[in-house]
């Protein structure tokens, strides 16, 4: 099996019927990915807000479904403008920066666009509802179900559709190599950037302003252990995960690669790969640090993987896809401990550690071990854009919201749990909730 | 401290970008590139900490 080369196909607009159907039908098994993060950001939360948990996953994806085709797709700039231009482009230092797409309002075109481009469009609702939910799981417990959703809308409206801009359809980032010789521009086939690291440093954004669980870092001692109230849920997630992870990787590799189909089971390969070296090394260095295997950790490191394969799964070697996932495994486990004990950052789903950190070492590891010259400097490049620019935009717009919409669950609330509190009901009406000793 | 820190990652952004537009030979541009990147760095660690100094408050 060789790493697939991008490169531009003879059309870019042409795809054969064969090729359209296998798209198609991988993009229809992507929900899966959300399905498991959803499942994995309930199970790692407590009992008593289970079902505002998942429900909150439902509404959240749907908003931002909404949102996306209600202006993001326009920002995103996929289908052609009504004027026939490919978007908003400052000329500066002699070059061309192509900052903002210029597609119609309300999906307009959509029918008529040619079919790569409806496929993805198809690819960027999955994508915008992915990446809205992954900062759900962090404010687990606390966070409100009005304010999660003004976030997805907010991420949705705006920031997913400009990095999807800029990295997937014709933005500055992608001509990078075209227009600085950077060899293919900012990769990022299966949307580690766009999706996985954009939620992830939402999700920090959000633990920053939310704060941390009541009685999680307690005044005298070290923080307070909450584990996730179902392991069956987080465990069968990972699963779920893996089946939609193939779908979208493949997908994006067509999609944004024009990858032939020869080279499409590679991509499924190295996806596999990364994943299931990232469980061994997580499963490994749980094993020797507290003696047993840790199993939210290790589904935790599964995920790393997984996000680190969406970076690099169409580009690199099946040797260095195991290696990117064990990396990625090694790393969580770590990550997360660090956050909670060192950092003081209270972060349930460990969004932080697996999507941001998994997609970030993904993404460099994708120029590491490209063919091109000039690839890494090109992916270190988007990292700058991530956390330099990203990283700051979502914590103003978090913050600015944070004063109309409170993120935060009022203490009454948060005590009795966000089930009762905002729902009415729990998940688990016939079974007897234990006392938090956190609130003596 | 933590609104500095923030303050001073899109810093590093414009340096890695400047980096690409005014040094066209690979050597000084990747150098800055990765300067910017360690100014990022510099202001998320710098964001950190603020965001443990107001944890630290908060337990006292």
């Amino acid at each position: 099996m060789n790493a697939m080369l991008p490169a531009a196909p003879p059309s870019p607009l042409v795809l054969s019927e064969a090729t359209f159907a296998l798209t198609l039908a991988l993009l229809l098994l992507a929900p899966l990915a959300i399905a498991g993060v959803a499942l994995i950001n309930t199970g790692l939360g407590r009992c008593r807000s289970a079902a505002q948990a998942l429900l909150g996953s439902l509404v959240l994806v749907a908003v931002a479904i909404i949102v996306f085709a209600l202006a993001g797709s326009s920002i995103a700039g996929n289908l052609p403008g009504a004027s026939g231009s490919a978007g908003h482009i400052l000329h500066f230092a002699g070059k061309n920066w192509n900052l903002l797409g210029a597609a119609p309002l309300l999906l307009g075109g959509f029918g008529s666009a040619p079919p790569l481009s409806q496929l993805a469009l198809l690819f960027e609702f999955l994508a915008a509802a992915l990446a809205a939910l992954v900062c759900w799981g962090s404010g687990a417990d606390r966070l409100r179900l009005t304010a999660g959703c003004a976030a997805a809308a907010f991420l949705a409206a705006l920031v997913f559709p400009l990095l999807a801009h800029w990295v997937w359809n014709g933005g500055w980032l992608a001509q990078l190599g075209a227009n600085f010789s950077l060899g293919a521009g900012f990769l990022d086939p299966g949307g580690a950037a766009t999706v996985h690291v954009l939620g992830g440093l939402s999700a920090l954004a959000v633990v920053w302003i939310a704060g941390p669980r009541k009685g999680k870092f307690p005044k005298e001692g070290l923080s307070t252990a909450m584990p996730g109230h179902n392991a069956v849920y987080v465990l069968f997630g990972c699963l779920l995960a893996l089946v939609g992870w193939l779908g979208w990787n493949v997908a994006g590799a067509v999609i944004w690669l024009h990858a032939p189909l020869a080279a499409l089971p590679a991509t499924a390969v190295n996806t596999l790969l990364s994943a299931a070296g990232a469980l061994v090394a997580t499963f490994a260095v749980t094993r020797l640090r507290f003696g047993k295997p840790d199993a939210s950790l290790c589904a935790n490191g599964w995920l790393a993987g997984l996000v680190a394969s969406s970076a690099c799964a169409a580009i690199v070697e099946p040797g260095a896809a195991l290696f990117v996932g064990a990396v990625a495994g090694i790393a969580t486990p770590l990550l997360v401990e660090l956050l909670e004990l060192a950092l003081s950052i209270d972060d349930p789903s460990g969004a932080i550690s697996v999507h941001a950190m998994g997609g970030l070492w993904g993404l460099l590891a994708a120029g590491i071990f490209a063919p091109q010259t000039g690839q890494l400097l090109a992916q270190l490049a988007g990292i700058a854009t991530l956390l330099g620019l990203v990283l700051p935009l979502v914590y103003l717009l978090f913050w600015l919201l944070n004063r109309v919409v409170a993120f935060r669950v009022d203490p009454d609330g948060e005590r009795i749990g966000m089930d009762l509190h905002e729902l009415g009901g729990g998940a688990y009406p016939e079974f007897v909730i234990h006392r938090d000793e956190s609130y003596q | 401290m933590k609104y500095a820190g923030l303050l001073v990652m899109p810093a590093g952004f414009f340096l890695s970008i400047a980096a690409l537009v005014l040094f066209p030979s690979p050597g000084p541009r990747t150098a800055f590139v990765v300067c910017g990147l360690a100014v990022e760095a510099l202001g998320l660690g710098v964001a950190v900490r603020g965001h443990m100094e107001a944890r630290r408050e908060d337990r006292r």
